[in-house]
């Protein structure tokens, strides 16, 4: 088809007509998206090389903000509290997830099957301060005070459909004859599960995983509510930061989040990608 | 596995699903439940709810108590509940005019290219929406990147006082939100049979025509899709009315957040929240029934 397409996009390029469905302007208007997209961005992490006090009266360049970021005991402190949330969030998650997946993905249809991907997926439909006020009622309701263990929970409750999303996608691509053929050979239910069925569905587990982890990673305004004094993650702290002045200190913690997010939104990409080649060969 | 787990496959199912149930159901639906009896208490005035039964909070949306203990309409709060609104409503019709031609563009391209494009638009969503958001304050901001070489070529002298008011928040809300619009607009387009435009060309429509009687019906899902994936962030707003619009023009959500904080209202902030769960319910409902529809459309053909 695209041969073809080409061809009359040729002919057509020379006598000046586009091809049906064709805008003129389009390409332009698509780049001018990209640009509104990506030059905030590029802004925030010009700026942080600013050597100056204030933001945006820029004196040179310099990486000096940086090392003060890199040296703040409250940054750092911050730091650690994300890395800890995230990481026990995606795990929990990302465990609920796959076994919710496998019932829905696997289990035939049942009563009750559409209700449960509802509820799985209402994080993803409440407005975050909505779910961020309606936890912060119930933990101080029940008296529940746990510190960072509160954030965590929170974070838990809105990753699994985030690491939901993934896994049944791969689930509902994945094909069961190997299972069945796993099965025919005598294997266990547990070592069909083990050995056959976990490694296909690996790829999907790790997407699901860096999605959790990026969305509880960068999630702001659920963590400033339920968190205490000392449960402080890196966006709460950035905000902080924010409200009390802007100095180039913001832009430089906040260009190496941005940058540590999206290596792991490129890592999933590559790893869907790959997932997504393996399985139509 | 066998041996512990349960024989019959509806327990086995049940026991598959209770982690996620009893995630969910504790953290997030008796929560719910909780904030909505929560709207109908009397506020602690050290935050909290005394266990008074009132319709207070309710009340208090539309009107206040004057020096004479008397109830008299009050416009702030619905004022707000307006703006908000207005604002989410404005920002989707931004999102959906620059990112419709932006995802049809896409389409338009060979399958390479559009996986490469589909990265970029989903790589900022990705990103915190704090951080994005803070640049605009760089850009937008008294001296920033917009302002100041204006000042320097001396085309203005003053500040253009860009941030702080109702645009900077729509500018901050359609930024943050514009790839939730053109990626389902994107799936629904993909979808699309291009024979069916050579078709209605043949038949003497011209571009814009087709563009309208044939393209934008088919893609309609998509385009329903994503007006409600911007739509209900955008209700629940806090990060680009309290940063870009300096606090003071207030949107809901974060009029809910200043109830949970500041203000120690708590009863009123339960209220509030109602209001928007009842606000994305019913967009839902639209949508479902848009779905719907679609579903009875495709089986006729």
């Amino acid at each position: 088809m695209s041969d073809h397409m080409n061809e009359t996009k040729n002919i057509m390029k020379k006598k000046k007509i586009l091809p049906v469905g064709h805008f003129r302007g389009l390409g332009a208007w698509t780049f001018a998206f990209f640009i509104y997209l990506y030059v905030p961005i590029v802004v925030l992490v010009f700026y942080s090389f600013n050597s100056n006090r204030m933001v945006m009266n820029w004196e040179g360049f310099g990486i000096s903000w940086y090392l003060k970021a890199f040296s703040n005991n409250n940054i750092q402190q911050a730091v650690l509290n994300s890395l800890i949330v995230a990481t026990v969030a995606t795990a929990c998650a990302t465990a609920i997830a796959t076994i919710g997946a496998l019932v829905l993905a696997r289990g035939g249809s049942f009563k009750g099957k559409t209700l449960s991907l509802g509820l799985i997926t209402l994080p993803l439909m409440v407005p975050e301060i909505v779910t961020a006020v309606a936890v912060l009622i119930f933990f101080s309701s029940i008296g529940m005070n746990l510190g960072l263990g509160n954030v965590i929970i929170a974070h838990i409750t809105f990753c699994i459909p985030f690491a939901f999303m993934p896994i049944r996608a791969r689930l509902e691509g994945m094909d069961t004859t190997l299972e069945q053929a796993a099965r025919d050979l005598y294997a266990t239910e547990w070592e069909t599960f083990r050995f056959v069925t976990v490694p296909l569905l690996m790829p999907g587990i790790v997407a699901g995983a860096m999605l959790a982890f990026v969305i509880s990673l960068d999630d702001f305004i659920i963590t400033l509510m339920v968190g205490g004094a000392g449960s402080t993650t890196l966006p709460v702290y950035i905000y902080s930061m924010i409200r009390r002045g802007l100095t180039p200190e913001v832009n430089a913690i906040s260009t190496v989040l941005l940058f540590f997010s999206i290596a792991i939104v490129t890592a999933y990409w590559i790893v869907s990608k790959k997932s997504q080649t393996k399985t139509v060969h | 596995m066998s041996t512990w787990l349960p024989k019959s496959a509806s327990s086995r199912r049940w026991l598959g699903l209770a982690p996620s149930y009893i995630v969910i159901g504790i953290f997030m639906l008796i929560p719910m439940v909780i904030m909505g009896v929560f709207s109908f208490l009397e506020p602690n005035p050290y935050g909290g709810v005394k266990a008074v039964g009132s319709f207070d909070a309710y009340v208090k949306l539309f009107f206040e108590y004057d020096l004479e203990d008397q109830l008299v309409f009050n416009p702030g709060y619905i004022n707000i509940v307006w703006r908000s609104f207005q604002l989410s409503i404005m920002a989707t019709v931004l999102c959906l005019v620059v990112g419709f031609p932006v995802a049809y563009y896409i389409t338009l391209q060979p399958e390479n290219k559009r996986n490469f494009y589909i990265y970029l638009v989903t790589i900022p969503f990705w990103t915190n929406l704090l951080i994005r958001t803070f640049a605009w304050i760089i850009i937008l901001g008294r001296g920033g990147v917009i302002e100041l070489p204006l000042q320097k070529l001396g085309i203005i002298d003053d500040s253009l006082r860009m941030m702080y008011s109702d645009g900077a928040i729509a500018v901050g809300l359609t930024y943050s939100y514009l790839p939730l619009m053109v990626l389902p607009i994107y799936a629904s387009l993909e979808k699309l049979d291009f024979r069916l435009l050579e078709a209605a060309s043949d038949l003497y429509a011209n571009r814009w025509v087709t563009m309208w009687k044939v393209v934008i019906p088919l893609c309609k899902p998509g385009v329903v899709a994503g007006c409600i994936l911007v739509f209900i962030p955008c209700i629940g707003a806090f990060i680009a009315p309290n940063l870009l619009g300096g606090g003071k023009k207030l949107m809901l959500g974060s009029l809910v957040q200043f109830q949970f904080s500041s203000a120690r209202n708590w009863p009123f902030g339960a209220a509030l929240s109602m209001l928007l769960l009842s606000a994305v319910v019913v967009s839902l409902i639209f949508y479902a029934r848009a779905a719907k529809k679609r579903a009875l459309m495709e089986g006729e053909v």
